[in-house]
């Protein structure tokens, strides 16, 4: 049977019922969301499982949403089925002021690096990483850059009108 | 012995940490600013005699923080960022990024746009094995074949220029196409290229392919298998070296590459040897590929044989001497430069096939000027945490020609 969208969505819902919501498909690419505990629970399901087989971690990073209270912080997972050739993305939110989520590198060893550099940019804890600590960044660096609340600009700038140019 | 020298250092009062005198194994450090590293990364090596025992890398040390930057730039000001990923491919970062716009945006590209594209991308990916592959020889001891294949990177370098004005970091062309026509200078250059490239690519292979101190040297280096690379989140040249036939071009066409007649090299034991090979073969079949769309390129007539660039006002640029003459061009040159123009809000990703493997662009737009967020998937940052595996066990020296054989670019790694 063919690995359609559809199908892994119908898939997913009969394994994980009403724990995987949002399911959208913004150019092509099924995206839904998962509780963050559920986040291994589901990559083992979509690695495991026979027909779905997605066993590729193309790319895991972190999203912040500052206005989104309770859920700040997005980790975008990219899974790709490379036999069948279908890519899905799925996100788990969790709260800034605890950002435990359980660690991939069990699963797949690219995830090392890649939850290395989402704590050092946005400190999200992986729960279980082996060696999680900044990568990319000085290690005596005591907050996390990509953070929106750092911003790239000075703040406190008068020089530039910023009224014509909607910025 | 050794306690003749701890009790030397006791009364000179000389402080090491716990332990230095007593190991039996040396710790070496391979790099930040190492020749043979080809960039500036750090491995922390412990090696017991020429053997390596474990290692330890450590990158980010020409971080420039392009994801966090590209959250306050509009779309075409991120196209300079992205030059300085893979420097060794950039127009392939270019165009993967102006697709990655021209999806969020929905811009359709005329065809003969996107062959000009496939010519310029095979040739940058022509130039980045060419020296990947030549830094292998280097770094197995032969400096020849380096400084023989350069004068052909030097020659696309001068197509570039005649396309874009610049040679490294390119900045080559624009959201919808290129920013001029290919001229005749560029059509003439890229003749002489597929006229002389395929003799010297065919003198570079005779030199190294049955090298029997190339084979010696490079057989049985830092092999992994399929399975594993896979799980190190492999790709490009490195992952088809370990017999996976996974290549965006080929799975996830863009860019019109169904149009393209060409194979797809793969390797089995994914060592050093089979690496170079593979890269080697692409050359050959981006040589077919660039020969195909030039023919293609040829065959449009009239005014098709002009065309350059999408029709996007929106956010192509217009040409210079009609903003200084015309009113909605003038405009939309204004609102183009200060960010004015729609930008629907969405998330895209976006790959393209890079020199060393899936070049991803993961763009979420909320509707402003800037993405919200940008983050590139860069592949040797993924992959090279695998090189710790790859050399363990192996003497120093192989680990250089495995490191080389990577094809890691600091650039891309730290972004």
């Amino acid at each position: 049977m063919e690995l359609t969208n559809d199908h892994i969505k119908s898939r997913l819902v009969q394994k994980f019922g009403d724990e995987v919501t949002n399911f959208t498909e913004p150019y092509g690419m099924l995206t839904f969301e998962v509780p963050k505990e559920l986040n291994l629970k589901v990559l083992q399901f979509l690695y495991d499982d026979a027909e779905l087989r997605f066993q590729f971690l193309t790319d895991l990073q972190a999203v912040h949403y500052p206005d989104n209270k309770g859920k700040e912080l997005a980790v975008v997972y990219h899974l790709h089925n490379i036999r069948d050739n279908v890519r899905i993305r799925f996100k788990i939110y969790t709260a800034i002021e605890k950002p435990d989520v359980y660690t991939a590198t069990q699963l797949y060893a690219c995830a090392n690096w890649m939850e290395r550099e989402t704590y050092d940019f946005f400190g999200v804890n992986f729960v279980g990483h082996p060696n999680l600590k900044r990568i990319l960044n000085v290690d005596e660096m005591d907050y996390f850059p990509m953070r929106k609340e750092y911003p790239l600009e000075d703040q406190t700038r008068v020089d530039k009108d910023d009224e014509m140019f909607g910025r | 012995m050794t306690e003749d020298v701890l009790q030397h250092n006791r009364e000179q009062n000389i402080k090491l940490p716990d332990g230095s005198i007593e190991k039996q194994t040396t710790t070496l450090n391979l790099g930040p600013t190492h020749p043979a590293t080809h960039g500036v990364f750090q491995n922390i090596l412990e090696i017991d005699g020429e053997r390596i025992l474990s290692a330890e890398a450590t990158v980010g040390y020409i971080h420039r923080a392009f994801e966090k930057i590209a959250e306050r730039r509009p779309l075409y000001q991120i196209t300079p960022l992205t030059d300085r990923l893979n420097y060794c491919s950039s127009p392939i970062n270019n165009m993967g990024w102006h697709m990655t716009c021209e999806k969020l945006l929905g811009v359709q590209t005329p065809k003969r746009v996107d062959y000009l594209r496939v010519i310029i991308m095979e040739l940058a990916r022509i130039t980045d094995h060419l020296i990947c592959n030549s830094v292998i020889g280097v770094d197995a001891g032969a400096l020849s074949v380096f400084l023989y294949v350069m004068q052909y990177r030097e020659l696309v370098y001068e197509i570039y220029e005649e396309i874009c004005g610049s040679r490294l970091t390119t900045n080559i062309g624009r959201i919808g196409g290129f920013e001029r026509n290919f001229n005749a200078t560029a059509w003439q250059k890229l003749d002489k290229f597929l006229k002389e490239f395929p003799a010297a690519l065919k003198e570079f292979e005779n030199l190294l392919q049955r090298n029997r101190i190339f084979i010696d040297r490079t057989v049985g280096a830092g092999p992994i298998t399929g399975e594993r690379a896979l799980n190190y989140g492999f790709t490009g040249p490195n992952l088809r070296a370990s017999g996976v036939d996974y290549d965006v071009r080929v799975h996830t066409p863009y860019c019109s590459y169904q149009d393209f007649e060409f194979n797809i090299p793969v390797g089995t034991t994914g060592d050093v040897y089979d690496r170079w090979l593979v890269r080697n073969q692409e050359m050959w079949e981006s040589l077919k590929i660039i020969r195909q769309a030039y023919e293609k390129v040829q065959q449009f007539k009239g005014e098709e044989s002009e065309v350059y660039h999408a029709n996007v006002p929106e956010y192509y640029l217009p040409p210079k001497q009609d903003v200084y003459t015309k009113m909605e061009a003038l405009i939309w040159h204004f609102k183009i430069i200060m960010g004015e123009t729609e930008i629907p809000a969405g998330e895209v990703y976006h790959s393209v096939e890079g020199g060393n493997g899936e070049l991803g662009f993961y763009l979420i737009s909320d509707g402003g000027r800037s993405p919200y967020r940008l983050h590139f998937r860069r592949p040797c940052f993924i992959y090279y945490q695998a090189y710790p595996e790859l050399i363990k066990g192996s003497m120093l020296a192989d680990a250089v020609i495995i490191m080389s054989s990577l094809n890691l670019i600091a650039g891309e790694m730290d972004a």
